[in-house]
């Protein structure tokens, strides 16, 4: 038996649209063998981390709240996939946006002014975007590989913040934790609905994938994004330049990002600490993808992937796996999209050996 | 024992599994694959490793599970990425998740446990000679093999039939494909060794360079790996010396906060991430060479026509 490819004639409109399903449905399928596996039964196991988060009000605004970072920083990378700019570092731009946004609160913590909220929300995607600048130099006019030196300024980044909380930014009546002050009245992000935590970072996530979609659906923008990302010959020969764009895509990728970071840490925090993010910036990475980097595809996404990491939180308490299986579930999710993804451009067949002996003979 | 070959010592621990990872992702990358999973697969391999070691009480079975370890998770990304063509780049980054994301959950149990060090082993007589014997004479099994490894590749690479067709794979898919070259199996066989590799130097990190099991202990080095294949411009013994660098690099931080000078030592820590970007810059902000030096089929999917 061998797996063999065949280019379909036009791209499949049907596994376009079918095949996030598919990984999905495949991606509870391994889940419910993995819980088999580790002597859980997978029906109570699948229920607790899939279904009991949706269950109450309460997490139903969890729900949103993980999922205003991972659609935000989600659709900034589509942008840069898309125009074929693999920023993987969103993570430290998301930390740096959220201490560049942190200034005003922290160091000038009593200054109080209706334009604080305001003011840190640019600094912060000002943070995202300097530091998504560096790598965005280092490739357009130094030729360096992005991927590596974005992924390699995260570590920077996470350092940094945890330099800047146990030192200078500690909070000097925080009994010696590190943890900065918290944030005045003026510097939180307000709640959106009565009902619950759900923060206006949610809203923001949304605004930016409606915006991306328009982009790239009506505007000059979006297709050259497109067409610098498919073939750069061709974006060249219409008068596209890749280095302008590896600008743009970073640039913005990285506003957003750091637009997340400071809606977090306003909105849910309320002050930095050395950790601020549960791996939001690698997982805005699986949710670009089974969004298949369709912005509107990106908002369920990030819902689907903000649900794994309530789910890991239920599994834990109530049937005592560890919250590790979230890690694991949304790296079988990625691997699940990106193989169905095949199924987009190919049919894949499956050929018995003697037979496809025979199908070489009958070509000679 | 000195200071200096003490320091020297801890050098050679630190560069070992960046030089076994290196090795290997060089001969994917040759064939023409950009596996983006070191990482991955290095703390898969350690995990298992630390694990296998644990279970039977010998680390050399821990050895060879942290090579299996790698080995079968760089399957993985081959099936994806080989046959059914998926993007290398994505699949790279799934590969590390996953591993990431795995590792944590099998070790959960490994947690805080006393590991057990793989002995070094003397060789005789060289084992005897002044400075240059317990430096590179009294060494681990992971670090004998480092070499022979870089050896071997270098030879295989350059001095054998089944070397060139796995560079022509690299250069030009299409045309070795053209003179009957299997592209996809050479590939194949480049992405297991390269995952073979990095599970060894998982293993050398859980076995050798601190023998415990901690989370994320691999700590960015798969990725320090992928760099210094660039850094070596696709050449073996150059990773050897690469990896020393960088060896060097993270071990002077560590002296450094060790004698604690007055910088804070989040800096220090951050020390080899900088000193990767500063060394990708210097290597590839000429266009020209960089574009000599790759494999002109790097990262490019391959259907055969039938």
């Amino acid at each position: 038996m061998r797996i063999e490819l065949e280019r379909r004639p036009k791209v499949s409109a049907l596994f376009s649209i079918l095949s996030p399903f598919i990984a999905f449905a495949l991606t509870i399928v391994f889940g419910g063998i993995m819980f088999a596996l580790l002597g859980k039964n997978p029906v109570a196991a699948l229920y607790s981390f899939f279904v009991e988060p949706l269950s109450e009000v309460w997490s139903l605004h969890e729900l949103a709240i993980k999922a205003a970072p991972l659609i935000l920083i989600g659709v900034g990378l589509s942008v840069c996939f898309r125009s074929n700019n693999w920023n993987i570092g969103a993570e430290g731009q998301f930390i740096m946006g959220a201490i560049a946004g942190s200034i005003l609160p922290v160091v000038f913590y009593d200054w109080q002014s209706p334009l604080m909220l305001p003011l840190m929300l640019v600094l912060g995607m000002i943070g995202g975007a300097l530091f998504a600048a560096i790598p965005a130099f280092l490739k357009a006019h130094m030729n360096t590989n992005e991927i590596l030196t974005s992924l390699m300024l995260v570590y920077v980044a996470q350092l940094f913040l945890d330099w800047l909380v146990r030192g200078p930014w500690r909070n000097p009546e925080g009994m010696n934790f590190p943890e900065t002050r918290t944030f005045g009245a003026d510097a939180i992000l307000p709640e959106m609905l009565a009902s619950g935590r759900t923060h206006w970072g949610f809203a923001f996530a949304i605004i930016a994938a409606l915006a991306v979609w328009f982009m790239m659906r009506y505007t000059l923008r979006g297709f050259e994004i497109t067409v610098l990302g498919q073939s750069e010959r061709a974006g060249r020969f219409a008068g596209f330049s890749s280095r302008k764009m590896i600008w743009f895509s970073m640039l913005f990728s990285g506003a957003l990002a750091g637009l997340a970071g400071i809606s977090e840490v306003s909105g849910a925090i309320q002050q930095l600490r050395p950790v601020i993010s549960p791996g939001y910036g690698f997982t805005a990475i699986i949710v670009a993808f089974l969004g298949r980097l369709n912005p509107l595809g990106i908002i369920a996404a990030g819902l689907v992937l903000a649900l794994t990491y309530l789910g890991g939180e239920a599994a834990q308490l109530s049937i005592g796996v560890s919250d590790k299986v979230t890690r694991v579930f949304q790296g079988l999710l990625l691997f699940f999209v990106l193989s169905c993804d095949t199924l987009i451009h190919y049919r894949i067949r499956l050929v018995r050996e003697r037979f496809a002996a025979l199908k070489t003979d009958e070509a000679h | 024992m000195g200071i200096v070959e003490a320091i020297l010592l801890s050098v050679i621990t630190a560069a070992t599994p960046l030089v076994l990872a290196a090795a290997g992702e060089l001969v994917a990358e040759r064939s023409g694959v950009l596996n983006l999973g070191v990482e991955g697969m290095m703390i898969m391999g350690a995990v298992c490793a630390f694990a296998a070691t644990q279970l039977s009480g010998s680390p050399y079975i821990g050895v060879l599970a942290g090579i299996a370890a790698g080995a079968l998770f760089s399957l993985l990304f081959g099936f994806l990425t080989l046959t059914l063509v998926a993007n290398q780049v994505a699949t790279g980054l799934a590969l590390t998740l996953l591993g990431l994301g795995v590792s944590g959950m099998l070790g959960e149990s490994f947690l805080g446990m006393q590991g057990i060090k793989l002995q070094p082993i003397a060789i005789p007589l060289l084992s005897q000679v002044p400075f240059v014997g317990p430096l590179l004479f009294r060494q681990d099994a992971i670090f004998y093999l480092s070499i022979a490894i870089v050896a071997g590749i270098h030879w295989f690479l350059f001095r054998t039939r089944s070397g060139l067709k796995l560079r022509a794979v690299g250069d030009s898919h299409g045309s070795a494909h053209a003179l009957g070259v299997d592209v996809i199996r050479t590939r194949y066989l480049a992405v297991l060794f390269g995952g073979a590799c990095a599970g060894l130097a998982g293993a050398q990190l859980s076995l050798v360079y601190t023998p415990q099991w901690v989370e994320n202990m691999s700590a960015g080095r798969g990725w320090i790996a992928l760099a210094l294949v660039v850094f070596a411009s696709w050449r073996p013994w150059r990773v050897v010396a690469g990896g020393y660098l960088f060896g060097a690099v993270s071990i002077s931080q560590l002296h450094a906060q060790a004698f604690g000078i007055g910088i804070p030592s989040q800096f220090l820590s951050s020390l080899p991430y900088v000193a990767t970007i500063v060394v990708l810059i210097l290597i590839s902000h000429n266009r020209r060479m960089t574009l000599i030096n790759t494999p002109a089929s790097l990262g490019k999917p391959f259907v055969p026509d039938r």
